[in-house]
């Protein structure tokens, strides 16, 4: 300052003219973008529309092909995806999407546990597939559950989650447990009481730097969705303090806890993933549409050493499973409800399963031979259309309640909590039955 | 503006001068009005620009938010508002979630704000000197308030990661490298701490520096002809010099540390770092807000955080008012 001060007059000259410049350039780069944004309506003047599609997880279109296929039968379409891994970070900013209008991709996933909240209280912001779109062809329960009091349906069904049990052969080997499918489910046949006890065979013998499973959470949700009711009465009223299904979860996830059996990790977070990389887990509750998780995180190194046995006792249980939907006031409104009836015809669904494991939801697709006969090559060749396919008919119709995603979420913290940081049960219990009140007040 | 001013008085008292002559012209009248009004009104229009941004930005959010927060609004249905009166600021009062947010925010500020303006004291006292390049030294000092907070949370959720991160590789030689940083309450709070003071500590080294220059050379001759060391000359002359510029940083930083938001959100990210932590271990004010509105989805409750945030910095306002003038009044 001392020395500059001499050619004060000058250096403030040369200050004004760098403002002005920048001033200058500032209004010219904004003048520019106007322009662009005026023109952002995803197509162009050859007639070219580029329609987006915004989901989160694995909806395994990507590994089916089905984009580049639509592409091919629409030269005029792209289709563009743009995925979220974790639904929990997705739902918010979906749900503020819808509030302004602004943001919003051409067709957007909505995930079970969102669908009931949406069908409440936003149905008016989303096309009427009804009017596309044959709802009878989904599993009754599935079509039900994004239809209004009106009849008017805001998603079409992609996928179920038919549980079954996903597991290491070469993790099982070392530890002295069987590895054929038929021989691990009939070792735990008798529910996941079973299961617990198996883990329990696992940890005398288990390989080191291994747990018999990544979150106890991950079993909770598998116990839970075998009951009809879970969080909500058929009335209405949130009853997931008395429901018994909640109940039986929440004891055999502590119980797993207090056996060391899991490895405490938050499902779909980058540790969670990073252990699927690394290969530290032995078993994992899993709903069909996991499969695709555990191949993608997995990596090739895997590839043939996990497999998928059949569920944990005999009640099927469905948990998760999507739905594709068509906001209202996106600007290709037709031509996105036209690719989501394309998606979800049978024929679109089976591909996706024979390629990422996502299980139909639509029944014209279980009696074409993709999936009656459908192998996971990742999975060591598992059936899993013999898996599924008994189990998905026979799934109970499960009351949905607008914040079963929510509930389900606090509770799963509450567990991870347990196997984290050893939080004592009551208090975890506790602190998920505030956060819930908090959530439903 | 306060050139022109008397000039144009001057002009428009001229025809009260003229005032014994028979005929005014009505033109005349005219014009003088005209002058009058100019005189009175127009420094109202330079101005607005400011206060009109300022009340469609600022102050039309603030007082809509305050009426949010005597209303029940879902995220799901923003177009039906029921009015609570203050019930949601008694259930944000009793949640004892909240109270934990309002300690982790202080507990932060408190762990960000006093290393960060001590070491920017120092650095300014360093770059103070004569030093070769100094123009450089000031810009790399500068870089990291440049950079976002988005990246350089980013970059430091690698180093503190439980797994593999660069901080445990690195305290693994020391045969310490087991933390799980983000889990610990304490742990993810000084995690979070260091972002803030990475980030800011460049800003107020530049502001003091700024002051120090500022300081007149001969009270450090004078001081150097007493005897002073170089120490005895910072602690007696720099910092009485600085007194009021450090107490701008200190309200700067206090209402930083206040709407601190990118960093904890981000330093976990996900689910996670939306509700500061599976325990909300390292939930700050502005999380509580977030995950009360844009993941439970109540606007209400959300809106009245938003008021007692604002009612924390008027109070810490104060506070910091009255330091000063005591700081003052010893002084003289």
């Amino acid at each position: 300052m001392r020395i500059t001060r001499t050619v004060a007059g000058r250096s403030r000259r040369a200050a004004v003219l760098v403002t002005t410049g920048l001033t200058a350039s500032a209004l010219l780069l904004t003048g520019c973008s106007d322009s662009d944004s005026s023109d952002d309506t995803g197509s162009d003047a050859n007639g070219q529309i580029t329609l987006t599609v915004a989901d989160f997880g694995q909806f395994g279109y990507k590994e089916a092909g089905l984009f580049a296929k639509y592409h091919e039968l629409h030269p005029n379409i792209t289709v563009k995806e743009n995925a979220t891994a974790d639904e929990k970070v997705y739902y918010p900013k979906f749900l503020q999407q819808l509030n302004t209008g602004s943001g919003l991709a051409d067709v957007q996933g909505i995930e079970v546990g969102r669908v009931k909240e949406l069908v409440d209280t936003k149905a008016d912001a989303f096309a009427d597939l009804s009017k596309v779109i044959d709802t009878d062809q989904w599993v009754s329960w599935k079509a039900l559950q994004a239809t209004t009091n009106e009849g008017k349906v805001i998603g079409a069904g992609t996928d179920i989650g038919p549980m079954s049990l996903c597991y290491r052969r070469d993790l099982f080997e070392q530890a002295g447990l069987p590895t054929d499918r038929a021989e691990v489910a009939q070792k735990v046949a008798g529910g996941w009481e079973d299961y617990l006890k198996l883990g329990e065979e696992y940890n005398k013998k288990a390989p080191k730097g291994t747990f018999f499973m990544d979150s106890a959470s991950a079993m909770y949700n598998g116990v839970v969705s075998s009951n009809e009711e879970q969080y909500y009465s058929k009335d209405g009223k949130a009853i997931y303090k008395e429901s018994a299904g909640v109940k039986k979860g929440w004891d055999l996830a502590t119980e797993a806890v207090d056996k060391k059996l899991t490895q405490g990790l938050a499902q779909f977070t980058p540790p969670w993933q990073a252990a699927l990389r690394k290969g530290s887990i032995a078993t994992m509750a899993c709903p069909a549409w996991m499969a695709a998780q555990i191949s993608t995180y997995s990596g090739d190194a895997f590839k043939g050493k996990w497999d998928i046995a059949r569920t944990p006792g005999t009640t099927a249980a469905n948990w998760g499973g999507s739905f594709l939907s068509v906001p209202a006031k996106g600007k290709h409104v037709k031509e996105a409800g036209e690719l989501v009836k394309w998606l979800t015809a049978p024929e679109q669904q089976a591909a996706v399963f024979k390629a990422a494991g996502l299980f139909p939801s639509n029944k014209g697709a279980y009696d074409l031979a993709d999936v009656k006969s459908a192998k996971l090559e990742y999975f060591n060749n598992a059936p899993i259309g013999e898996i599924y396919a008994d189990e998905a008919t026979s799934i109970p119709a499960a009351v949905l309640g607008p914040k079963d995603g929510i509930i389900k979420d606090s509770i799963s913290t509450q567990i991870n909590n347990m196997e984290q940081r050893g939080t004592d049960p009551g208090k975890a219990w506790d602190a998920a039955t505030k956060a819930i009140d908090k959530v439903i007040g | 503006m306060a050139t022109t001013t008397p000039t144009r008085g001057a002009h428009g008292s001229r025809p009260s001068r003229r005032a014994p002559k028979p005929m005014t012209s009505g033109r005349q009248a005219w014009r003088s009005r005209l002058w009058r009004f100019d005189d009175k009104v127009s420094p109202y229009a330079y101005i607005a620009p400011f206060f009109l941004v300022f009340g469609a930005f600022g102050l039309y959010p603030l007082l809509y938010t305050g009426w949010i927060a005597l209303h029940r609004v879902e995220m799901t249905g923003l177009d039906q508002m029921e009015w609570v009166g203050w019930e949601n600021f008694s259930t944000i009062l009793q949640d004892s979630e909240f109270w934990t947010a309002v300690t982790n925010t202080f507990f932060i500020g408190v762990i960000s704000t006093v290393p960060q303006l001590m070491i920017a004291l120092g650095l300014a006292h360093l770059l103070n000197y004569k030093l070769r390049a100094s123009t450089f030294w000031r810009t790399v000092i500068l870089t990291p308030y440049a950079t976002s907070v988005a990246s350089a949370a980013l970059v430091f959720a690698l180093v503190f990661r439980a797994d593999g991160g660069l901080l445990n590789w690195v305290l693994g030689f020391f045969g310490a490298g087991e933390t799980n940083w983000v889990n610990g309450h304490w742990t993810s709070n000084i995690a979070i701490a260091v972002i803030v003071i990475w980030r800011w500590t460049g800003y107020n080294t530049l502001i003091y520096l700024a002051a120090m220059q500022a300081v007149p050379s001969d009270l450090y001759e004078a001081a150097s002809l007493d005897g002073a060391s170089r120490w005895q000359q910072f602690r007696n002359v720099t910092i009485p010099a600085l007194r009021p510029t450090i107490l701008f940083t200190i309200v700067i930083s206090t209402i930083g540390s206040m709407q601190l938001f990118g960093e904890p959100l981000l330093l976990e990210g996900g689910a996670n770092g939306a509700q500061g932590g599976t325990e909300n271990q390292y939930e700050t004010l502005s999380i509580y807000l977030y995950n009360y509105g844009w993941n439970l989805g109540h606007l209400g409750p959300a809106a009245a955080v938003a008021w007692a945030m604002l009612v924390l910095l008027l109070l810490i306002a104060a506070i910091n008012w009255l330091i000063g003038r005591f700081m003052r009044k010893n002084a003289a």
